[in-house]
Order: C-alpha cells, then sequence, then structure tokens
C-alpha cells in the first residue's frame, strides 16, 4: 500500500485549487463562485489527507479535513441564504450590477 | 492497480474541473462538480482516509450539491426561451477571462516550483491498512473536543441563521 509519492498528491490539489480560482474569478455568477469555492476547499483536504498517510496514531490531517468539510457546509447554507435574498432584492445574480448597500 | 486507480481518479477530478471552468451553463457545472468530489473521495480512500471518504460523499454529494442546485434553480432568469444553450447561462467579459486564467496559471506554476523544489523527509510509520474510524473517534473525544464543541455550535448558528435569513423573501409591503 502506499506505493504513489506524496508529490503527486501535492500536485493534484495544487492543480484544482488552481482551476478552482481561476473558476472564482471568471464566473459572473454567485453560484459559480460558490462552486469554485468548493473546488479549493477540496483541493486543501486532497493535501491535509495526503500528509495525514505518514501520521497513523493522530491522525491531524483527517481531523483537520473533517472540520473543514463541516465549516464548509456550514458556509454554503449561509451563502445560498444570502444569495436568495440578494435575488429577491436585485432580481440579478451577477454580482458586478449588485453595487448598492440600499435600493 | 493502485496507481492505476489514483491517476484515474485524479484525472477525473482535474477534467471536471476544467469543464466547470470551460461550461457556460452552470447546470452542467454544477453535475461536473459531482464527479469531482467523486474523484476527490476516491482519492482520499486511496490515501487512507476511508471515514473521510464517505463523509465527503455524504456532507457534499448528498448535501451541498443540492443546494447548490436548488439555488441555481430558484434563481433564474426571468424572461424564458425555449433555446436549451440560452438556460442558466453564464457571461464572462474577456478581460475578466484573461486575468482568471492567468491567476490560475501563475499561481499552478508557483506551487509547482515549490512542491518540486521541497524535499520532504517523512519520519512517521506509513499508515496500516486498518481503518481510521476508530482513530478519529478517540482523538475526536479527547484531543480535540474542543473543537468538536465548537463546529456543533457553528453548525446550530449557521442552521438558524441560514434559516432566519432565507425566510420571509418577498415581504408584503
Amino acid at each position: 500500500m502506499n506505493h504513489i509519492p506524496i508529490q503527486h498528491y501535492l500536485l493534484v490539489g495544487a492543480a484544482l485549487f488552481c482551476i478552482g480560482l481561476a473558476v472564482a474569478v471568471t464566473k459572473r455568477h454567485f453560484i459559480g463562485i460558490l462552486l469554485g469555492i468548493e473546488l479549493m476547499l477540496n483541493a486543501v483536504n486532497i493535501n491535509l489527507v495526503a500528509f495525514s498517510r505518514h501520521d497513523p496514531e493522530r491522525l491531524s490531517g483527517q481531523l483537520f479535513a473533517l472540520f473543514v468539510i463541516v465549516v464548509a457546509a456550514a458556509e454554503v447554507t449561509v451563502a445560498l441564504a444570502i444569495i436568495l435574498r440578494v435575488y429577491g432584492q436585485f432580481k440579478t445574480v451577477d454580482p458586478d450590477e449588485v453595487s448598492e448597500l440600499k435600493k | 492497480m493502485e496507481a492505476i486507480a489514483f491517476y484515474g481518479f485524479a484525472a477525473l477530478a482535474i477534467a471536471s474541473g476544467l469543464f466547470i471552468l470551460f461550461s457556460k451553463n452552470l447546470i452542467y457545472a454544477a453535475f461536473a462538480l459531482f464527479l469531482a468530489f467523486l474523484g476527490v473521495a476516491a482519492l482520499y480512500v486511496l490515501a487512507g482516509a476511508d471515514f473521510l471518504g464517505v463523509s465527503q460523499i455524504m456532507i457534499y454529494v448528498g448535501g451541498v450539491l443540492v443546494l447548490l442546485i436548488f439555488g441555481i434553480m430558484l434563481t433564474q432568469k426571468a424572461n424564458k426561451s425555449n433555446d436549451p444553450s440560452r438556460h442558466n447561462r453564464v457571461e464572462i467579459l474577456i478581460r475578466r477571462e484573461t486575468w482568471g486564467f492567468l491567476l490560475g496559471a501563475g499561481f499552478f506554476v508557483v506551487l509547482v516550483k515549490i512542491i518540486f523544489s521541497s524535499d520532504f523527509k517523512m519520519t512517521g510509520d506509513s499508515m496500516t491498512s486498518k481503518s481510521t474510524i476508530r482513530t478519529i473517534g478517540v482523538e475526536l473525544m479527547t484531543s480535540h473536543l474542543l473543537p468538536f464543541e465548537i463546529v456543533a455550535i457553528l453548525l446550530l448558528v449557521s442552521l438558524v441563521g441560514a434559516a432566519y435569513l432565507a425566510m420571509n423573501r418577498n415581504p408584503m409591503p
């Protein structure tokens, strides 16, 4: 087991993180930005789990990844609630058009 | 065999990520994110984190992704058309696209340089093939008890906050 070097895990994580960053920058849609952020959080979790392979007694990396998953779930619920409120107020999901605090 | 599975699932995750990046239809992007999550869960299992792989599938695919698809469907544009390529379309400015690609590619080059120039020395013994659930449970209840409780409070607060924010969306004047 574990013949794959850790650098390959880190490369996959780096690629996913950069793709998520590009998605979060380019999409002109609130939910598109959320998709990019989810991808970035997953990429970070890959790194944590990969390093946790060499810590089988305490598994700190896996526990950290577990907390990251939970915080990501909480973040998505609150972000979607805010997006629905913004959509009800402004009738748009384009972040460039939502520039006022009060209409 | 393990190497084939690793590279296959890594390619699946990265290809799904690229599809999300280039897709103009947001529903397709959300379903590609489903494939990316599955690929990442398989990578967790291959790295010996079986509990995390299962939680990844249950939380992300079962919860977060369904929530995201609900959000996409609830924020449809008002003007409907019958052209299937027009639904959920995301217009991207050329300037922003260029900056996004430059940012992503540049950061990727920096990260690859760092990864290849670093020299990791692993001191701990590598993981044996037994399940990690017991270790995670014991650690959560002993040394990580405070973060565990804080996360529980955070989930409760976010649940109440999301319900409060999302209710009464169109108040009657």
